[in-house]
């Protein structure tokens, strides 16, 4: 131990340590400082007693309970729980609303069914449809005014609930032939019908001399499905041919692709995920997006 | 030893202090306990003064949550009110919503410029009379003078053994500062809800958690700034002197002993002649009166709060000693060398500093009020969607989706007409509303409301990518109007 030494400015004892000349004073901690240390030792006795604190045995739930009985998992399924209840009554007019104009006419049923479908939305739909509902190949933009399976309220919300080729008894289902890979049509044939494809929907880029040719094909080919116009037929999710909107790309390469290889887009059934009020605010949600069809206007199928 | 003294000096009731300033910075240890401080009562005008200033603060803190002012039907009545869940800011006629937050700095703007032209002038004026730390502190001095006496039986008292008299008189002081603290901290809450509904809740439990934890904290902060810690709390905890010392220059009027006429000081002689020798009997009666412990003999000091209390203290020693007062007195650091140095003493107060605080004061102000004037009723917002930027429809047409924000700052549940300038053909509705051209919304009082717009422009209408859009809102029956401009985004023709 080094040589007691006092601090002649302050009387005050040091450490005995020396670096360059400068010492420490070894001055006691502060007493208000102690008090709290004291005082947070006390405190800690207290909270082991009242609080979930120490390891225990399994049959103990694996910790000490305390006396207070606090538990996070229970305060957070109140915390759930309280959250649905205050819900409850949205749901509840949610779930017997009938049909987008009951949920539209009341202004803070709207509101809340806007809200909800959004973050459901964000949730589950945003992985494949993007989280402003633009799509991508493949995958429909919600936004745009074309629906493969009716654009209707009731459609969007049956969609929904089944999903498209999913496992769904009761999917929405329908298949294009894969023509090109499981060998139905010849390379020609395939480009003769992309090029009357384009025709019909006033694209440019296709032969008009194979016009003739892509025609026959596809009235024996396509036609069942997709009409006699191209028009398509949404009781069976055929796109409509002669529109703007194309859902593989409207390039020559693209179309020719999706004849060859035959699309099989899959969306999950929701039903049984979700529970029924939450799928309504979905489908509020999207139709809302602006696309939405009237119903009269989809049931009128033959349309304008 | 001192009885040897007191004889010297020359009239009646005339006493000297055996004190020492507390915070001498010549004395002053670098390791050092604080000393207890126990300012003795003085009488004069700025004692007076400070009795006033204090009962004009503490009436309009604790009054003014109880003024009222009359918005109608839909705002609150309340004529100063931080109203939180509202998002409103209610100062007398000014309201102020979060968006205008910028008033709110205007407001502190123009505080800070008046307290840079009053330093400026006065030198810290702010601590000495308008702190709230000067007045509580003040106020809890005052309050342990009704308790425990003025200075020489508060010394002794905490000299004292503990008895019962004692005990009582400190219990009672303390008391009586946490009544004081606690109303402090319960006038605090009432500028944040209704005053008088927030009063009859207080006490049954009704009101919110924060409540009482602003009560609690502020209860406790005024209990110990005000009644314990004081003139620390000045010296060593605010940085205002720091920054004030900054505001100030030579020619502020600040409290000062004039040295000239003090010096030499010492004991004086009834009779004796005051020739040759200065004004100042060395009484110390200024150094107990200070609150901040400090001997303002020993020139300007960071400590010194400008209370002004050692003037009075002096001043009435000089008329005792038949001197003209004024030994201690507010002056300029200039004046002082200049009478030191036999010259006259010059006031200057129109100074380029001054004038510069002046006139940004002035401007600051006169901004303040043209925006408070003219401050619109109606705000309009407009923001496109991004994601996706636009949409084609099947018919090849192109759609825009907008989120229209329109602000009622009104009293009233209005109507307004939304026009819309855009690309040639634009087509567009509004969601949950079916409307054309020229269309009107409804917006409640003072509320914001969100409508979401579709606008559709026809394939062949579109000649670039990006066209402007102009939003053009307006109350119907009022030629007010405000308009918002955004673009129209298609992709180009094809
Ligand atoms: S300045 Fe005045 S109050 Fe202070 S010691 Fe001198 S005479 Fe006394
Ligand atoms: S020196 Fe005088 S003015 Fe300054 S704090 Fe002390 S009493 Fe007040």
């Amino acid at each position: 131990m080094s040589e007691k030494h006092i601090d002649e400015e302050t009387g005050t004892e040091t450490t005995g340590h020396e670096w360059d000349g400068i010492r420490e004073l070894d001055n006691p901690l502060p007493r208000w400082w102690l008090w709290i240390f004291y005082a947070s030792i006390a405190w800690s006795v207290v909270y082991w007693v009242l609080m979930p604190a120490w390891p225990a045995p399994p049959g103990m739930q694996g910790h000490t309970t305390g006396v207070v009985g606090n538990s996070e998992r229970v305060n957070v399924a109140n915390d759930l729980n309280a959250l649905q209840a205050s819900r409850a009554d949205f749901f509840t007019r949610l779930e017997a609303a009938d049909g987008y104009g009951a949920i539209e006419s009341d202004p803070a049923l709207f509101r809340f069914a806007l809200a909800a479908g959004e973050s459901t939305f964000g949730n589950f739909c945003s992985t494949c449809h993007g989280a402003g509902a633009q799509g991508f190949v493949g995958y429909p933009n919600l936004n745009d005014d074309v629906w493969l399976w009716g654009g209707s309220f009731e459609d969007i919300r049956h969609t929904l609930v089944v999903g498209i080729r999913s496992d769904h008894p009761e999917t929405r289902f329908s298949q294009m032939p894969a023509y090109g890979a499981d060998g139905l049509l010849s390379r020609e044939e395939i480009r003769h019908v992309r090029d009357y494809v384009l025709s019909l929907s006033g694209e440019t880029g296709f032969d008009a001399a194979a016009l003739d040719a892509g025609g026959a094909v596809f009235a024996n080919q396509c036609a069942t499905c997709h009409g006699d116009n191209g028009m398509g037929d949404q009781s069976q999710g055929a796109p409509n041919l002669t529109d703007a909107v194309w859902l593989y790309g409207s390039s020559p390469e693209e179309i020719e692709n999706t004849i060859w290889r035959g699309p099989y887009g899959v969306m999950p059934a929701w039903e049984g995920r979700l529970n029924d009020p939450t799928i309504t605010a979905l489908a509020t949600y999207v139709y809302s997006l602006g696309g939405g069809e009237a119903a009269a206007e989809a049931e009128g199928a033959a349309g304008e | 030893m001192s009885t040897a003294r007191h004889n010297l000096i020359s009239a009646p009731g005339v006493e000297t202090h055996q004190v020492e300033a507390v915070n001498d910075a010549t004395q002053r240890k670098l390791y050092k306990k604080r000393e207890q401080i126990y300012p003795k009562l003085v009488h004069g005008k700025f004692r007076f003064a400070k009795w006033v200033f204090m009962l004009l603060a503490l009436g309009a803190y604790y009054f003014i949550p109880f003024l009222r002012w009359d918005r109608g039907a839909s705002a609150p009545d309340q004529a100063v009110l931080i109203d939180f869940e509202g998002r409103r800011f209610y100062f007398f006629f000014i309201e102020i919503w979060p968006q205008e937050i910028y008033y709110v700095s205007g407001l502190l703007i123009i505080a800070a410029l008046a307290l840079f032209l009053v330093s400026a002038l006065f030198g810290r004026v702010w601590c000495g009379y308008a702190c709230p730390q000067t007045v509580w502190t003040d106020l809890f001095i005052a309050v342990e003078r009704i308790f425990e006496g003025d200075r020489n039986k508060r010394i002794k008292l905490d000299r004292a053994k503990w008895s019962f008299n004692k005990a009582w008189r400190k219990t009672g002081k303390h008391a009586v500062w946490l009544l004081i603290a606690g109303a402090t901290g319960g006038a605090w809450i009432l500028y944040f809800h209704d005053a008088y509904d927030t009063l009859s809740h207080f006490f049954t439990g009704g009101s919110p958690m924060s409540a009482y934890l602003f009560f609690g904290v502020l209860t406790f902060t005024t209990y110990t700034l005000a009644g314990t810690m004081r003139e620390q709390v000045c010296t060593y905890m605010c940085p205002w002197p720091r920054i004030q010392a900054a505001m100030t220059d030579r020619d502020a009027l600040n409290v000062a002993y004039r040295v000239d006429r003090g010096e030499p000081r010492g004991p004086h002689k009834k009779g004796e002649s005051w020739d040759g020798r200065g004004d100042c009997i060395d009484c110390k009666a200024c150094v107990v009166a200070c609150p901040m412990g400090i001997d303002i003999r020993n020139g300007s000091q960071l400590e010194c709060i400008q209370c002004a209390l050692c003037i009075d203290a002096c001043d009435d020693i000089m008329k005792k000693v038949d001197r003209p007062t004024g030994l201690i007195s507010y002056d300029t650091d200039i004046n002082i060398d200049r009478r030191q140095a036999g010259l006259a003493p010059v006031y200057k107060f129109l100074r380029p500093r001054v004038l510069v605080y002046a006139v940004s004061l002035a401007i600051a102000g006169s901004i303040m009020l043209f925006g408070l004037t003219t401050r619109a009723s109606l705000d309009v917002n407009v923001t496109r969607d991004r994601n996706p930027n636009f949409v084609t429809l099947s018919d090849g047409s192109v759609r825009n989706g907008y989120t229209l924000k329109i602000i009622n700052r009104t009293h009233d549940d209005l109507e307004y007409t939304v026009e819309i300038d855009g690309p040639d053909g634009l087509e567009w509705r509004i969601l949950g509303q079916e409307a054309t051209r020229g269309l009107t919304v409804d917006v409640p009082a003072e509320r914001t409301q969100d409508f979401r717009l579709f606008l559709t422009v026809p394939r062949d209408t579109i000649t670039t990518s990006n066209e402007s859009v102009v939003f053009t809102v307006s109350p119907q029956g009022s030629d007010e109007t405000r308009t918002a401009e955004t673009v129209f985004l298609s992709g180009g023709p094809r």
